[in-house]
């Protein structure tokens, strides 16, 4: 097993950074607001790849999803699915293009469920806005231009609607 | 079972009216030869309440799943147009929708797409523009908005969907199959079209799990059929076809015969075995018969179920 297999399938800790990460991206809104989106994701996005690239082999979309998906990045998915597994995972759950990789939601699924995050599971992800990709996902985070809930439809959120409270998991 | 739905789909009103629902595959050629959708149509024609037309399926290029639906339409049956996200971004999937509702094409059905490294274009680039669930929820947006994906007014005539989405209960993770389902209605899937069934009790389980949480009254669930008639289509199905879950005791059924005609007979009554088991299970709404290369069977198969005439 690789350490970023080990690292991922013991997600507590990234859960803690991510939390720390949260609060100190609160407190640089007004900082990134006043310098603008492409200089302050200029600077961060190098830090951001160097944490990124090796834990997570980020590929640099600029919308990051993690914490919903059992920090786990759906964007190594061939596919690039973010709202869950394709039809041709293979019996062993490996992936139908790469038949010697893990299905990226098949950890997802498992890895989310040692994070507090497990109900973003059934979380309706927005497809990738392209505008963002190479930018630091932090900043646009930061700067609420991240379309990580639903872009241009803010009615639907959430399956839990529809699953109305029955337990799913 | 209510379905929040007005408009002019035939699976629709079938639906509606609670009776148990057929839809067939129809699959468009690898040339530009229409006779071949014409002999489907011909042979299919009353067996059915909609016909599939397959979108580059296997991720290999045939005549476009909206052209077959046209020629379905025009022989005056209801095509569900079947739609991934492989090849088109969100312009080319928006026209496409756009173009097929101007023909009266409303039925559509939305899949990811087998990857294109599957097919016989492995050095194309894959879209995947948006995920399946997205497409979804902007057929929903098109209609009920109705908005094209940027939010922007579709003036004048909002196209009529009926939403489709599909299912596969024999891939990993088992348990999040029934909540990924879930997703799909909360985008707005108005049906469900599953995997074709062999392991019966593993879709037993996902059906348990469909009507633990409630969703068999929320979408109707179509239960993928797809009758075989040789060793050589099963082998080449668990080989090559993604997210296919055979057993071995299927290969034993086969292995005693060798003349076609006992190979048909075969393939004929384990699909009709299938087809009475699965009927049996709560929260199937109906079929989808998928007899690649075998279109003949399918009035057998709807025939021996009693399910002819069509309402």
């Amino acid at each position: 097993m690789s350490l970023r297999t080990y690292i991922q399938d013991h997600p507590k800790p990234l859960v803690w950074a991510w939390e720390l990460t949260l609060r100190v991206l609160g407190w640089s809104r007004p900082v990134f607001a006043r310098v603008g989106l492409e200089r302050a994701s200029w600077w961060l996005r190098t830090l951001e790849m160097i944490i990124k690239k090796p834990l997570f082999d980020c590929q640099e979309c600029g919308q990051c999803v993690l914490h919903y998906t059992g920090m786990t990045c759906p964007m190594t998915c061939p596919k690039q699915l973010r709202n869950g597994p394709c039809g041709g995972v293979r019996a062993n759950g490996h992936c139908e293009v790469y038949p010697e990789k893990w299905c990226v939601w098949v950890k997802a699924w498992e890895r989310s469920a040692r994070t507090p995050y497990r109900a973003e599971m059934t979380r309706l992800n927005a497809p990738v806005d392209w505008r963002l990709e190479g930018l630091s996902s932090w900043v646009t985070h930061a700067l609420e231009r991240d379309a990580i809930t639903t872009g241009n439809d803010p009615a639907v959120r959430h399956a839990d609607e529809v699953l109305e409270g029955r337990s799913w998991n | 079972m209510e379905l929040a739905y007005s408009g002019a789909s035939n699976l629709a009103r079938v639906l509606r009216e609670g009776h148990f629902a057929v839809a067939a595959e129809v699959g468009p050629p690898i040339g530009p030869n229409p006779a071949v959708v014409q002999r489907q149509i011909t042979q299919l024609r009353g067996y059915a309440d909609a016909y599939n037309t397959t979108d580059n399926q296997s991720a290999r290029v045939h005549m476009a799943s909206l052209a077959a639906s046209i020629m379905v339409k025009q022989a005056g049956l209801e095509p569900v147009l079947q739609f991934t996200c492989r090849d088109r971004n969100r312009l080319a999937l928006q026209a496409d929708l756009i173009g097929a509702a101007s023909f009266g094409i409303t039925t559509v059905l939305a899949l990811s797409g087998d990857h294109v490294s599957m097919g016989d274009h492995p050095h194309a680039k894959p879209v995947y523009d948006i995920d399946s669930l997205n497409l979804v929820r902007m057929m929903r947006m098109m209609r009920d908005g109705p908005v094209f994906e940027n939010g922007e007014t579709i003036p004048k005539i909002a196209p009529d969907f009926f939403v489709g989405a599909v299912e596969n209960p024999f891939a990993p993770p088992y348990e999040f199959r029934p909540v990924r389902v879930a997703k799909k209605v909360a985008a707005g899937a108005q049906f469900i079209q599953t995997q074709s069934i062999y392991n019966v009790p593993r879709f037993r389980e996902f059906m348990a799990r469909i009507v633990d949480l409630g969703l068999h009254e929320k979408v109707a669930i179509l239960a993928g059929l797809g009758p075989v008639r040789s060793l050589k289509a099963i082998e080449y199905m668990r080989n090559d076809v993604a997210g296919m879950d055979i057993p071995e005791w299927i290969d034993a059924r086969f292995a005693k015969f060798t003349a076609k005609e006992d190979l048909e007979k075969v393939g004929l009554e384990l699909a009709c075995e299938m087809a009475e088991q699965i009927r049996e299970i709560e929260g199937v709404r109906g079929l989808h018969i998928m007899a690649v290369n075998w279109t003949a069977v399918i009035p057998q198969i709807v025939t021996a179920l009693g399910l002819h005439p069509r309402p």
